[in-house]
């Protein structure tokens, strides 16, 4: 018995003596042990994962919804609510069947049409899906246990489409609720996962509740990542949402919580001190931290001005701004894909490597025609990473000789500023700053920051033939071999071009107490296989 | 007196609806945009466009304006842009923590405070005034998140006395409801301490002063008795303005409060609200807010016919 649980009873004693109805009812130990108590990167404000695509959204709903496949550690997309599929010889014709006693959390068996729904619904709000989506000829139901796809050309990573990681993930819904416009949220939250969302004890920005689902049928296989048998150990899932990470680090050395999903760096230290704490590596894609540029106007829009960036950044002041001493929570990363990957490469990398040189960089920058107009730089205040990276890049420029605008604001004004292509002094911007998950960087499947399509590219619009070349390359790719020669392409002609200014490679840590054991190191939290003692 | 309240409540209407113009020409001249942080960081521009379409967000300034006047006057506060719950079940769900917040410190504020302040001002230039002034300006100087987080420290880490945040409703119990406000609430109220305090302490000095205290001086009547009976009553009319002007203060306060301590209250849905431009609950929550304090300050209006008969409406 702690020592606050020793006093509430002597209170309650006392109350009882006194008044008879002062003591708090008490959890039974059981009962506490089949609760895990969890605390999110973020708020759930809504739940809805096609609609909103953040990734807290996305972590409570991979345990709410299932999906068709599922990536595990090595980005193998192994079946997950299909039993298996068959590939027609001319590789077009796709036929799919669903594993038998899969059913929704209103009892609902899961059929072939309500997959169909969720498909389309999903396909306009994904890149992959919208790849599918071009190419589609027809997706129609078999039966109730069979779905067919018939493309107008092969799309070799359709498994890799429903199983991915990345937001957003094909999730299945029933037919009646998946027939929403993506563009519109939905109202109501059924899926066939192994977890119900209480949606009456949900209090946006306070709290969410999950309950195990009895009628969830996990696979053979063991657990790893979005795939194989998702069993759930404990009875609830209640996340508390604690703004406060100093909050968070108290509640959990109290043991008021059982696991904090992303600690903050510097109060790891502390956590490691305490013995019925245990702290580790969350994610072992961790971060790409991204510096990005308006390539529509000047100083940006010439490439030579771009060149220069990298030839004076330093990755390492970026790195150890955002998260301090602990030289294991980064690496330097000359190009854009995430290290540890079959896909990674340093390939045309070599303007980031070695010594920073200021002063080749400012003749560079004079080539390029960069006369002194103001940088107007957005650096969103409220999310530390940004901040940490907006106060290096603001002193990088100036060494530069640049005249910085330096426009402190919060993430919700970046993010609608940084979709204006007015020049900067007409509400535009010049560079703002952000991360990547590195699971959204393993490939160039989802990955739209270094999409280099002008107007349907990602935020500052690059123009490269080159890139875009190599992008369909690698989706064309047959094999390993020749997705890892796609990538090297893209990987020397975005930094030739200079898509964007990758700041080096992060990770983050997660913490939880010693009674909480399957915690699995991924991109998301999962909730699988996590037995509390 | 019962037509000067009627006018009073009626007056709240224009009041109430200045405050709606302001907050929704405020918003809408605010940069931020609920459609980028929705859509997320992977999102291309178009997908953020069709989302601001969906919400309603392109349409013009008067439109968006008489649409939610319309909801208004039909008690409708409208819908969360991200929950997608109505605005009115929001509040509903937060606004128990943050009332029982604000009133455990507002009790703990005027016990404290206002016997602090009397004793102050009767041993006026002693240790005992001196240390209570030392203490209001402390109050005054340390911000609430750092009294708050001290408190946590002390108590909840290493006394293991008290739990480090959340909030148990009171239909779970006294004391789970209690042993949860205990640390906010002390953290809340500091300031609030330190102000009441010293307003009691110089409002005690002007009226110990007076003839009619020597007075009762003069006929034996005992220290506690002049102090609380004759000068305390006569001293309660400002005291009273600034307890009910710290309510803006608490509201104010709480937000950090909240965030400190976990709790689910309003002050963090308005702070989450603002940060994700959730517009139907800021205007909601802000109106609220207004409400409650011209219904404050109608209260301390009446309470001064309490403690000063010279007082008519």
């Amino acid at each position: 018995m702690d020592r606050r649980t020793f006093l509430k009873a002597g209170v309650g004693a006392a109350a009882i003596g006194g008044s008879g109805g002062m003591s708090a009812p008490a959890l039974s130990q059981g009962a506490a042990a089949r609760t895990l108590r969890f605390v999110p990167q973020a708020n759930l404000a809504n739940f809805d994962p096609i609609w909103g695509t953040q990734y807290v959204v996305r972590n409570a709903s991979a345990m709410v919804w299932d999906t068709l496949y599922g990536v595990d550690d090595k980005l193998e997309p192994k079946p997950q609510m299909v039993e298996g599929d068959e590939v027609s010889s001319d590789g077009l014709t796709w036929t799919f069947k669903l594993r038998a006693g899969l059913k929704f959390h209103d009892n609902e068996p899961v059929l072939a049409k309500d997959v169909i729904a969720s498909i389309t619904r999903w396909m306009p709000r994904d890149p992959m899906g919208q790849m599918i989506r071009a190419q589609l000829n027809a997706m129609t139901a078999v039966d109730d246990r069979t779905f067919r796809i018939v493309l107008k050309s092969p799309y070799p990573k359709m498994r890799f489409a429903f199983g991915k990681t990345n937001t957003p993930i094909c999730f299945i819904m029933p037919e009646r609720i998946a027939r929403t416009d993506p563009f519109q949220q939905i109202g109501e939250y059924v899926g066939s996962g192994p977890m119900r969302f209480l949606r009456d004890e949900w209090v946006p920005g306070a709290k969410a509740v999950f309950q195990k689902f009895d009628g969830y049928v996990p696979r053979s296989e063991a657990a790893n990542w979005l795939s194989g048998g998702k069993r759930i150990n404990v009875d609830r899932v209640e996340w508390v949402v604690m703004p406060d990470p100093a909050t968070a680090s108290a509640a959990l050395q109290n043991g008021e919580v059982d696991w904090w999903e992303n600690p903050l760096s510097d109060l790891i230290p502390v956590m490691r001190r305490n013995r019925n704490i245990r702290v580790d590596i969350a994610d072992p894609l961790g971060n790409v931290g991204a510096f990005r540029m308006n390539h529509l106007h000047a100083p940006f829009n010439s490439q030579k001005v771009r060149q220069a960036i990298l030839m004076a950044m330093s990755q390492e002041d970026y790195m150890r701004a955002i998260v301090g001493s602990d030289d294991a929570l980064w690496k330097p990363l000359p190009g854009f894909f995430t290290p540890g990957t079959p896909g990674y490469t340093e390939e045309g990398g070599d303007i980031l490597k070695g010594p920073r040189n200021i002063d080749a960089a400012k003749r560079l920058l004079a080539e390029g025609g960069y006369s002194g107009q103001p940088v107007t730089c957005l650096v969103a205040q409220d999310q530390p990473p940004l901040k940490a990276m907006g106060d290096v890049t603001a002193d990088l420029l100036k060494r530069l000789g640049m005249n910085v605008d330096f426009v402190a604001t919060d993430w919700g004004t970046v993010g609608q500023r940084r979709a204006m292509k007015n020049p900067p002094n007409q509400g535009g911007w010049a560079m703002f700053h952000t991360w990547h998950a590195g699971a959204d960087c393993v490939n160039p499947a989802s990955y739209n920051a270094l999409r280099a399509n002008g107007d349907g590219a990602w935020f500052g619009w690059p123009s490269n033939q080159a890139v875009e070349a190599g992008v369909a390359e690698w989706f064309a790719a047959p094999d390993a071999a020749s997705e890892r020669a796609a990538m090297a392409k893209i990987n020397r002609a975005a930094m030739d071009y200079v898509v964007y200014a990758p700041t080096g490679f992060f990770l983050g840590y997660t913490a939880w107490r010693s009674n909480v054991s399957g915690i699995q190191k991924g991109p998301l939290p999962f909730f699988w296989n996590v037995t509390k003692a | 007196m019962f037509a000067y309240v009627v006018r009073r409540v009626l007056a709240t209407i224009p009041v109430m609806a200045v405050v709606a113009l302001f907050v929704f020409s405020l918003l809408y001249i605010a940069p931020g945009d609920p459609a980028a942080v929705i859509a997320g960081d992977q999102a291309t521009p178009e997908d953020v466009e069709r989302i601001r379409q969906s919400l309603g967000l392109d349409r013009p300034y008067l439109v968006r304006f008489g649409a939610w006047v319309f909801d208004i006057l039909r008690g409708d506060l409208g819908v969360s842009i991200f929950t997608n719950l109505p605005v009115v079940t929001m509040i509903k769900q937060r606004i128990e923590p943050t009332l029982s917040l604000m009133l455990v410190t507002l009790i703990l504020a005027v016990s404290i405070a206002i016997p602090m302040g009397v004793v102050a001002a009767w041993k006026v230039g002693t240790w005992i005034d001196r240390s209570v002034m030392g203490f209001a300006v402390l109050g005054f100087s340390v911000p609430v998140f750092v009294v708050g987080y001290l408190l946590a420290y002390v108590f909840a880490l290493e006394l293991d006395w008290l739990p480090v945040q959340g909030y148990t409703s009171f239909s779970e119990g006294l004391w789970p409801w209690f042993e949860n406000l205990i640390l906010p609430a002390i953290a809340l109220g500091s300031v609030y301490i330190a102000l009441i305090a010293r307003i009691t302490r110089a409002t005690m000095l002007e009226v110990l002063q007076q003839d009619y205290i020597r007075t009762a001086r003069a006929k034996g009547a005992g220290q506690t008795s002049i102090l609380f009976l004759h000068a305390l009553k006569n001293a309660a009319v400002p005291i009273v303005t600034v307890i009910g002007i710290g309510i803006a203060l608490l509201i104010g306060g709480a937000v950090v409060t909240e965030s400190v301590f976990a709790i689910p209250g309003l002050g963090r849905l308005t702070v989450d609200a603002i940060l994700r431009r959730d517009y139907p609950v800021i205007q909601g929550v802000v109106l609220l807010f207004s409400f409650v304090y011209v219904l404050v300050n109608l209260a301390i209006d009446l309470l001064y016919t309490l403690f000063d008969p010279r007082i008519r409406y």
